[in-house]
């Protein structure tokens, strides 16, 4: 028998024995190391295939996956690399001493080092009737290979009823591929649970709910004994003596490592050939061991996570790219592949030790329970079923013993809050943070390293949070993580703009001391470094809540869109949004927008979520006509103001209508409409607790109830962020109602930070002291506070007017010249 | 090497203080200019090299430019963007005794400033 020789190279001779998931992974490994020098590598391979993603094969039997789109090697890769592949061979013995292995095709293979990759096999338990003389009897198979899978495929096309032997994971995978193709499938399994040993019991019994909602019928604590026909399978027998007719069967009841090779060979085997840290045999120099084949301090795996920790191990050792590489053992997570049902487990299931913390939810009415449990600090197993949004943040504190929130329960649900559902340490760095400036976490952390150590540093050199602003908690989280500690503190976040160190109210309080009522005036007084563009809207809305009338306006001062009075698009067009309070409109209005659409060959006229109509892209030199034309006032849906109030039909129509939410909401726009806020206010009053108009979510929401009485909601959100608004009071009547909301919008004017939604507010401020203040007015400043908002309304001028007479040279021009 | 001509543009009152307009010069073409409250003019490309924002509705302060649409920040003097970002091309620009706004611009057609395309 001759040798075959490596001929015309010097290289070591390294011969790989199996060609699945572990052994070309290891050979990637080794290949990305510059082992391909060092070694002429040759791979053995027992299925006739490059090399493919075993673990799709689910998908392939659910039809979710084209067979072809699972091969992670293709033949080709075997032969760029250099890598002698044969496949369709199977390797017979091993000859350690002489270092050789001799194949079924009669070739013998010398090595230098030799890679054991043998993996495991479906197990067959000794079952009567399973087998005939020339292997499975037809109808019978394993769930192993994509010949066992293309041949259930092709038996499933004339089948209709499925025997699936195992509860596993694997079973309950074949179970569903299997109804995906119109079987009835029936899994029987000889635990008392499903998925014995990843589950618990409670979750057990959820899931199998879960499955049999599927359509799947369970048989839980059925040991089946003999397979009944002669020809093709007619069906299984069980230990009871009951017999389930079938024309399939999967047998999915576990599988077992492929050991005989090595253990003929001489090599140490117990369940699994049995290596060091270094994933060498144990006593041998020249043989390492790698996969399910493998067994490592007394744990076999057959997931392919522990897999790829084993390769890199194994290549960092034999390519000395790391001698003191060594494997430790890995955690085992697995997560189940039946769509329908989302399933992630980690670690153990269930308590071991007495002092270990168990948290637990269960809802079974939607399939859903979740159990984490806890030791010593550290996450030692999860299981999610039903809702698996925590996963990523539960691997992460498995696998790497992160510290756990305090409140335990916030392992099982994300809480209120502006939360960051994947915690920053486990967002991928080119993870995108800010959407509005595209800046990813790598962007926010190089930044940080760079040097900038305060927030708002980071925020001004990366532009993250700079947009709409609903990123910034998440790019503050950002930068302390990357600080690592090492984070300034940073006074400026207190300051009302950058450019002055003051806080709001020592803002306010040395603008009225030093009479200063224009923005350059401001800066002048107060700035050492002179005006900075960008804070020049935010110290104009405080001059003007300060000042009302008095207030010297600067058009410079002003953001584009407070300078043209519309919104500014992304073309360099506006959108225009006449008033129509309340929501209510009529035959008029309705026919002279549509005339200046018509007119003005408006590109796209939009319905608003705030009840409006908007007419998108007005050239900025067609503003002044368009709004004459519409006679009706700006509905100031560009500003940093009282917006809209949102309605529902109210009381005159609405069969449920408890209050005029549709007058009331009229009323109240008209009365605030345009009125200088930090951020934007939207609106909502709903005529009974329906809540029709939404008002639940707004800055300010009114919501009538029985008895002619009024519920006043403050700080809801439903934009970038989610909140339902606090109750702040229940009043008597609307005459109450619109006087409360103006002292809370007053306070909230003179409190808030410059671009501070209400829900944000409301949490820092806390609904007790906004109570306090604005409903029991205990600091007797509620006088005060309707004066200043009287002042304020007072002050109002429709903008629009300015059609007539613009205020700066050219206001309303896109260019100026000659064209 | 390029040669330059310094042309006339437009009048200073025709800019409010540290506003800017977009005036169009020779040829139909555009630039954006900048009257700054401190005194002087600036000159610049029209659009913003990040998503095509018209510059001369920016806001101004302290010779800083910030674009309408993101927030971008120039300096007018230097054309240099915060954070090392793409800057913007700035042209010199000085006010004649007459009012008059003057611009140094290259010779031949006007700068080529495309419009970046709108989902660029």
């Amino acid at each position: 028998m001759p040798a075959i020789a490596d001929a015309g190279t010097t290289r070591e001779k390294l011969l790989v024995i199996g060609n699945g998931m572990a052994g070309a992974r290891t050979v990637e490994e080794i290949v990305e190391r510059g082992g391909d020098e060092r070694f002429s590598i040759t791979m053995l391979g027992d299925e006739p295939y490059g090399n493919y993603n075993r673990i799709s094969l689910s998908n392939v039997l659910a039809g979710s996956d084209d067979p072809r789109d699972i091969y992670l090697n293709p033949l080709d890769w075997y032969d760029e690399n250099e890598i002698t592949l044969h496949a369709g061979v199977r390797a017979r013995s091993i000859d350690r001493f002489a270092k050789t292995v001799s194949t079924d095709d009669g070739d013998e293979h010398t090595y230098d080092k030799l890679i054991i990759a043998t993996g495991s096999s479906s197990f067959f338990p000794p079952i009567d009737g399973m087998f005939d003389d020339d292997g499975l009897l037809p109808g019978v198979f394993g769930f192993r290979t994509i010949d066992d899978c293309e041949g259930m495929l092709s038996w499933a096309e004339n089948a209709s009823r499925a025997v699936v032997i195992g509860g596993g994971l694997l079973g309950l995978e074949a179970a569903r591929g299997l109804l995906e193709r119109g079987l009835d499938v029936e899994v029987v399994h000889r635990s008392s649970r499903l998925m014995n040993v990843q589950l618990g019991d409670g979750a057990a019994q959820i899931l199998q709910a879960a499955v049999e909602g599927l359509g799947i019928t369970v048989r839980l604590d059925a040991s089946t004994t003999r397979v009944v026909g002669s020809e093709r399978v007619e069906g299984i027998e069980l230990a009871d003596g009951e017999t389930i007719a079938c024309d399939m069967v999967v047998v999915a009841a576990g599988i077992r490592p492929n050991t005989e090779l090595a253990a003929r060979a001489g090599l140490t085997v117990e369940r699994g050939i049995v290596v060091e840290d270094t994933m060498h045999a144990v006593d041998e120099d020249d043989v390492y061991v790698v996969g399910e084949c493998a067994q490592h301090r007394g744990e076999v795996y057959g997931l392919v996570a522990p897999l790829w920790e084993q390769a890199v191990v194994l290549a960092d050792h034999i390519t000395g790219a790391d001698p003191h590489a060594a494997y430790h053992g890995s955690k085992v997570a697995t997560k189940l592949k039946v769509s329908g049902i989302e399933l992630a487990t980690m670690g153990q299931s269930e308590p071991e030790h007495p002092d270990d913390e168990t948290v637990h939810f269960s809802e079974p009415r939607r399939f859903v329970h979740k159990t984490v449990i806890v030791r010593g600090g550290k996450l030692v197993g999860a299981t999610l079923l039903g809702d698996v949004g925590k996963v990523s943040f539960l691997t992460q504190a498995f696998d790497r013993g992160t510290v756990l929130p305090e409140e335990r329960v916030e392992l099982l649900f994300d809480l209120g809050g502006p939360s960051v559902e994947i915690g920053v340490a486990e967002l991928a760095e080119e993870a995108q943070v800010c959407n509005c400036n595209g800046v990813s976490k790598g962007d926010i952390a190089a930044c940080v390293r760079g040097g900038t150590k305060t927030v708002s540093g980071v925020m001004k050199a990366t532009k993250a949070g700079m947009g709409c602003g609903s990123c910034k908690s998440q790019v503050l989280e950002i930068v302390e993580w990357a600080a690592d500690g090492s984070l300034e503190d940073d006074p400026a976040a207190d300051y009302y703009v950058p450019a002055i160190p003051l806080t709001k109210p020592e803002l306010m309080a040395a603008v009225r001391a030093q009479g200063l009522k224009s923005v350059s005036a401001v800066f002048a007084a107060l700035a050492e470094e002179g005006e900075v563009a960008a804070v020049k809207p935010a110290l104009a809305s405080l001059l003007r809540l300060v000042w009302a009338g008095e207030y010297e306006d600067e058009r410079d001062a002003r953001f584009i869109n407070d300078r043209v009075h519309g919104n500014i698009q992304k073309d360099g067009t506006f959108s225009v949004v006449p008033r129509i309070a309340g929501g209510v409109t009529n035959v008029g209005e309705l026919r002279r927008i549509a005339d200046v659409a018509e007119k003005f060959e408006v590109p796209m006229i939009k319905i608003t979520g705030g009840q409006r109509i908007d007419l998108l892209g007005i050239r900025k030199e067609d503003l002044p006509a368009v709004w004459s034309e519409l006679d009706m006032p700006s509905g100031h849906a560009y500003g940093r103001s009282f917006r809209t109030v949102k309605t529902c039909v109210g009381s005159d129509f609405c069969r449920f209508g408890l209050g005029d939410s549709t007058q009331l909401g009229i009323r109240t726009e008209e009365r605030f409409k345009g009125l200088e806020t930090p951020a934007k206010i939207k609106m909502g009053v709903a005529g009974c607790p329906r809540n029709c108009s939404e008002a639940m979510v707004k800055d300010v929401g009114f919501v009538a109830v029985e008895g002619g009485r009024w519920e006043i909601y403050v700080g809801g959100a439903a934009g970038a962020h989610v909140r339902k608004g606090d109750l702040l009071c229940i009043v008597d009547d609307a005459d109450a109602a619109v006087k409360i909301c103006g002292r809370f919008l007053q306070h909230y004017r003179e409190n808030a930070k410059w671009l501070e939604r209400t829900y944000t507010f409301c949490e820092r401020v806390g609904l007790e002291e906004l109570q306090a203040v604005v409903v029991d007015d205990r600091d007797g400043t509620g006088e005060r506070l309707d004066a200043a908002m009287e002042a304020s309304i007072a002050a109002y001028t429709d903008p629009w007017l300015e059609a007539a007479r613009p205020v700066t040279p050219h206001q309303f021009e896109s260019a100026v010249g000659p064209a | 090497m390029t040669t330059t001509t310094e042309l006339p543009v437009g009048a200073l009152a025709d800019i409010p203080p540290n506003e800017g307009r977009m005036l169009r010069v020779r040829g139909g073409h555009l630039i954006a200019v900048f009257r700054l409250r401190e005194g002087g003019v600036r000159a610049t490309q029209p659009w913003c090299p990040h998503r095509g924002g018209p510059l001369a509705d920016g806001l101004v302060g302290s010779g800083q430019l910030v674009c309408p649409l993101h927030g971008r920040a120039f300096d007018l003097g230097t054309g240099e963007a915060d954070g090392g970002l793409p800057g913007v091309v700035t042209y010199p620009a000085r006010v004649a005794d007459n009012g008059t706004i003057l611009v140094t611009l290259p010779e031949g057609d006007a700068p080529p400033f495309a419009k970046p395309a709108e989902s660029g």
